[in-house]
């Protein structure tokens, strides 16, 4: 059992060794709110997308536990019980190239054994949701533009109305504007539905208009766990040395939202 | 002139022999197909066991076709029955393609998608069924219309061992020395061949995701 009752997910001294030795994580001791949104944040190859895929169980730790509402997911029924209560965002989208958006959104929901009449409606509810035109139901992924195709993985991850949500970069890759007006629907989304989010981002703008918490990584160690707000002031030299990098980059959003 | 002159006169003959030829090429894909998808399926999975069997497969294909009907010939109930042999001789020859393909297509479906099918908590055999085989499915039908075509080619010379098929006209224009005889087997089969590559090539191109 884990031991932190208000925990959705807890990362208990959690390390993720490769085969060859290498150490992708060490040592890892993470708490995450119910309701909250936790933002990782940290530079390419510090093990952000490897702590995401410790949560659904796509890698398992060499050492330490990761509990999930208290429980670590044991394997087969249980294991894919917790996969589909959690809504996962990957890297590089990987939407399914020969299904339609409309049964990219599905899927979830239809091998959960949904009936074809509540399918329907959610799907246009999520295509709503992420503000995509309902008459892309029909379309394939391959005629959709990169911005679409993110808010279609969104709207897939949030179809069967999971109470986790694994975000890594869901944003990444876009145009300032596109971004700005996702992560716009973002928080408008996140005051609504008040998911569970772990949310994976390299850009410290993001992770300040986001997060409730920033985590910061650095070469598989979590440096300091801090809210936004302290996050600016923070005299941590890692912490500082990340905020003059973005220094006159950093936007006039972000900075709002700490004050 | 006279080629066609004879395939009127013998019309009865040829597609009786084109039939045989037929079935002989349906059936040893069909055979084929049974265990060679499941095997490709199987090393795709298995990295393991990818060298031994297609390693296996391929020593198979560089078996000159005729020593291998020699060498099925003496087996019990195979070497029965010429047509039984030859069968299984074509299906044989099939496999490579077919597993090789299958395994091509299933290792080549882009690794995000798998994750994000994995993480969405498909199980593994929805995996498979929803995702892996339908997107590789126009490289095992390339594999598959690479073994059809082959297989329409050996299959005359399944004839040597008594087995039928359009061959036979090829082996006794031989034998004769009657090119028309020989025409009258070589172009009914390659037109098979033709229309097989043709139809599945359509086919495939139909399920080819972008
Ligand atoms: N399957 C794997 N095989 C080998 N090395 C791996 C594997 N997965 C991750 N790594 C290594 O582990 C480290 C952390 O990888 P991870 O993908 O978690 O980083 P990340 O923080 O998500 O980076 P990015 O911002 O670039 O996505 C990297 O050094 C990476 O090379
Ligand atoms: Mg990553």
């Amino acid at each position: 059992m884990g031991q932190n009752r208000g925990a959705a997910i807890e990362f208990r001294d959690v390390s993720f060794v490769l085969p060859d030795g290498h150490v992708v994580l060490s040592h890892f001791d993470l708490d995450i709110r119910r309701g909250e949104t936790l933002v990782l944040l940290g530079r390419s190859g510090s093990g952000k997308t490897t702590t995401l895929k410790l949560v659904n169980r796509l890698l398992a730790p060499t050492s330490g536990s990761v509990y999930v509402d208290g429980a670590v997911p044991a394997h087969g029924k249980d294991l894919l019980r917790l996969r589909r209560r959690i809504g996962y965002v990957i890297q590089e989208v990987g939407l399914f190239p020969h299904f339609t958006v409309e049964k990219n959104i599905g899927l979830v929901p239809a091998i959960e054994g949904w009936p074809q009449d509540r399918i329907r409606p959610r799907i246009q509810q999520m295509l709503q949701l992420v503000g995509l035109d309902s008459g892309l139901a029909d379309r394939y992924p391959h005629q959709l533009s990169g911005g679409q195709r993110q808010r279609v993985g969104v709207a897939r991850a949030l179809a069967a109305d999971p109470e986790i949500l694994l975000m890594d970069e869901p944003f990444g890759a876009l145009d300032p504007l596109t971004r700005d007006e996702l992560q716009r629907e973002f928080l408008s989304l996140q005051q609504r539905l008040c998911k569970t989010v772990l949310f994976v981002t390299h850009d410290l703008n993001e992770a300040l208009r986001l997060g409730s918490r920033i985590a910061l990584m650095e070469a598989g160690k979590l440096v300091t766990l801090l809210s936004p707000e302290e996050f600016l002031r923070s005299e941590d030299a890692l912490v500082s040395a990340y905020v003059r990098a973005f220094g006159a980059g950093l936007d006039a959003a972000a900075q709002r939202r700490v004050q | 002139m006279n080629l066609l002159h004879f395939l009127a006169e013998n019309r009865m003959q040829v597609l009786e022999l084109f039939l045989e030829h037929l079935w002989m090429v349906g059936a040893s894909t069909l055979l084929a197909v049974i265990i060679g998808i499941p095997l490709g399926i199987m090393i795709a999975h298995w990295p393991a066991w990818n060298k031994p069997v297609l390693a296996g497969a391929n020593i198979i294909q560089t078996i000159p076709s005729l020593a291998l009907f020699g060498f099925l010939l003496p087996v019990p109930w195979l070497g029965d029955r010429a047509e039984r042999l030859a069968i299984l001789a074509l299906a044989l020859y099939a496999l490579l393609p077919l597993i090789r393909n299958t395994y091509t297509g299933i290792r080549g479906v882009d690794p995000a998608v798998v994750e994000a099918a994995r993480g969405m908590g498909l199980t593994e055999r929805q995996l498979l069924f929803k995702v892996e085989l339908p997107l590789a499915s126009s490289v095992i039908l390339s594999g598959l219309r690479i073994a059809v075509v082959i297989s329409v080619g050996l299959a005359t010379i399944a004839a040597a061992i008594g087995a039928g098929g359009l061959g036979e006209l090829i082996f006794r224009g031989l034998a004769m020395v009657n090119n028309q005889l020989i025409l009258a087997g070589a172009i009914p089969a390659a037109a098979l061949a033709l229309v097989a590559d043709f139809g599945l090539g359509w086919l495939e191109r139909r399920l080819r995701h972008r």
